[in-house]
């Protein structure tokens, strides 16, 4: 199993092949498209995170000793940015998840996206994915 | 023959306009949510706080009196430019949002009681909604919602039906900010005094397109921002008519609005002051008098002309792209064009087109009300300017159709 830095670093690379903008959305908006699909039961309002104008579902589980994440937006871009986090903080635990530093975000010069705090619930998508590491691990 | 605008000109004196944004040339078509400011109201400002900057109305000494003349001569110019039979009855605000707390605030809570109904329209945008929700909750005064056709046109047949003497006040917009719509304001304030009812018009999204002569329309209230009117933000204007303004208690207590203080009792200040508490935004009051003179430099009607060609052009050239659809399309618009393109969220034009350096809205427009009419999470909205170009609507179709590109 990779560890959250080492998928991190993973992720700078790949982005790091792109020369220009418009190819770095392009991956993005692919990595969006092809993220897996959120169970419909999952997609509940207790699960919404609620943008100014758009909204992210987030769903956790403990499978084991580990954290899954699923998650789903109405926005594609949004979409991109939620695989790239589950890719990194997904199947690890409680511990790894509430100790992870997220750096990749500016490295991949995407950080405006969790700046705009209110229109897209990507800020607040992180805090609870926090959150849920924190909440597993007092129950265990 | 008609004169028209020189836009080599007039873009020199918007100095923001000239910049690339992420490597391209900056296309600015968010004007509704606000306008840039021409090099006159810059220099004003520079020039009050490096020459004439002191507080107001109370020195005796030369800054006091430079400041206290600046501040109120653009009082002068706004009973001008609004027809003001004088200038005791404009009143500087922080914005619009804060003339309409005003008079909810101060005019709502003398006058509404329970049963009373307060009407506002589905266009309106959020803020001159939920204030009168606040005071009607705290009065038992209940609000009413004049309807939305498909266009985008209020239904003036429900309006005349919902006007019942239980009508104490109509707040509606003279532009719909979300849509563009122009409402028929005139007949609407003829409508509402016919039942004895007051009436509030919103003017955020009026003021930079027409000439407004409130004693010509004649509504209670006028509210607007100076900021989307070439002005500072932090200003707005509050017009009423006087009979009222004197009748309604002051909105915050402090100085500026008293005449004598003791504490077995203060009276109050005599108008404008009664509603202006405290120390005022006295800079950008000052310097927004400079927009209104830059405006009234400008042939009005090459400004209307230049604005109804900017939105027929865009119009005609979003019309033709697949799959979009122009979202309010009543016969009266102000330069406004918001759209939704089937199968795309309106967020993720809005960051790529950003990223060809076009700034354009998206999402709801604070006018959620207006979206869940129509059944959209929001829409992506190009709202034009005088010094802007066909070439520019040129640019954003082009980066926009890339964007499309890209998502498809």
């Amino acid at each position: 199993m990779s560890t959250i830095n080492h998928t991190q670093d993973e992720l700078i690379d790949e982005f790091g092949l792109f020369e220009d903008w418009a190819d770095k959305y392009e991956y993005l908006i692919d990595l969006g498209k092809k993220l897996l699909p959120m169970s419909e039961s999952f997609k509940t309002e207790e699960n919404v995170i609620k943008g100014c104008q758009s909204k992210v579902w987030l769903h956790a589980e403990k499978q084991g000793d580990l954290v899954v994440f699923q998650a789903d937006s109405e926005a594609i871009i949004v979409k991109g940015m939620i695989s790239m986090l589950i890719r990194v903080l997904s199947n690890h635990t409680p511990e790894e998840i509430m100790k992870a530093d997220l750096y990749f975000i500016d490295q991949i010069g995407m950080s405006q996206h969790l700046a705009q705090t209110r229109s897209n619930g990507l800020v607040a998508m992180v805090k609870q994915m926090k959150n849920y590491a924190l909440a597993f691990n007092a129950l265990s | 023959m008609a004169e028209k605008l020189d836009l080599n000109l007039i873009r020199k004196d918007f100095p923001i306009l000239d910049q690339q944004v992420n490597g391209s040339p900056l296309v600015y078509f968010d004007n509704a949510a606000t306008t840039q400011k021409p090099h006159v109201v810059i220099d004003a400002l520079h020039r009050y706080y490096t020459q004439d900057n002191a507080n107001i109305h109370r020195g005796l000494h030369t800054l006091a009196e430079r400041a206290t003349t600046g501040y109120e001569l653009t009082r002068t110019k706004l009973k001008d430019f609004l027809h003001a039979p004088s200038t005791d009855q404009i009143i500087f605000t922080s914005g619009t949002t804060a003339g309409i707390n005003l008079v909810a605030q101060t005019y709502g809570r003398a006058n509404f009681r329970a049963g009373d109904v307060i009407l506002v329209s589905n266009l309106e945008h959020h803020s001159n909604i939920v204030p009168w929700q606040m005071i009607a909750e705290e009065t038992g005064a209940a609000v009413q919602v004049i309807p939305v056709d498909e266009l985008g046109v209020l239904d003036m047949v429900a309006y005349q039906s919902l006007l019942t003497d239980r009508v104490k006040l109509v707040a509606v917009n003279h532009v719909s900010n979300a849509i563009g719509t122009i409402n028929p304001i005139k007949q609407m304030i003829d409508m509402a005094h016919r039942v004895g009812a007051k009436i509030l018009i919103d003017g955020a999204q009026s003021v930079a397109h027409f000439d407004i002569d409130v004693q010509d329309l004649g509504m209670d209230f006028f509210v607007f921002s100076a900021h989307k009117l070439f002005g500072p933000t932090g200003v707005g204007v509050l017009y009423g008519k006087r009979e009222l303004l004197e009748s309604m208690p002051p909105y915050q207590g402090g100085g500026e609005m008293i005449k004598e203080v003791s504490f077995s009792g203060t009276t109050y200040n005599e108008l404008p002051y009664k509603f202006e508490a405290g120390t005022p935004n006295i800079a950008d009051v000052y310097a927004f008098g400079f927009a209104l003179d830059y405006l009234a430099s400008l042939p009005q009607n090459a400004v209307w002309e230049q604005e109804k060609a900017l939105l027929d052009y865009a119009t005609e050239q979003l019309s033709q792209i697949d799959g979009l659809r122009i979202v309010g399309q009543a016969p009266e618009k102000i330069a406004v064009v918001s759209f939704v393109i089937e199968g795309v969220h309106p967020q993720d034009i809005g960051v790529l087109l950003d990223k060809f350096g076009v700034a354009i809205r998206t999402g709801h427009h604070c006018a959620q009300p207006l979206m869940a009419r129509y059944d959209l999470v929001g829409t992506c909205r190009a709202s034009f300017a005088f010094y802007n170009t066909k070439e520019e609507i040129d640019l954003f179709v082009k980066a926009l159709k890339r964007c499309l590109m890209m998502l498809s």
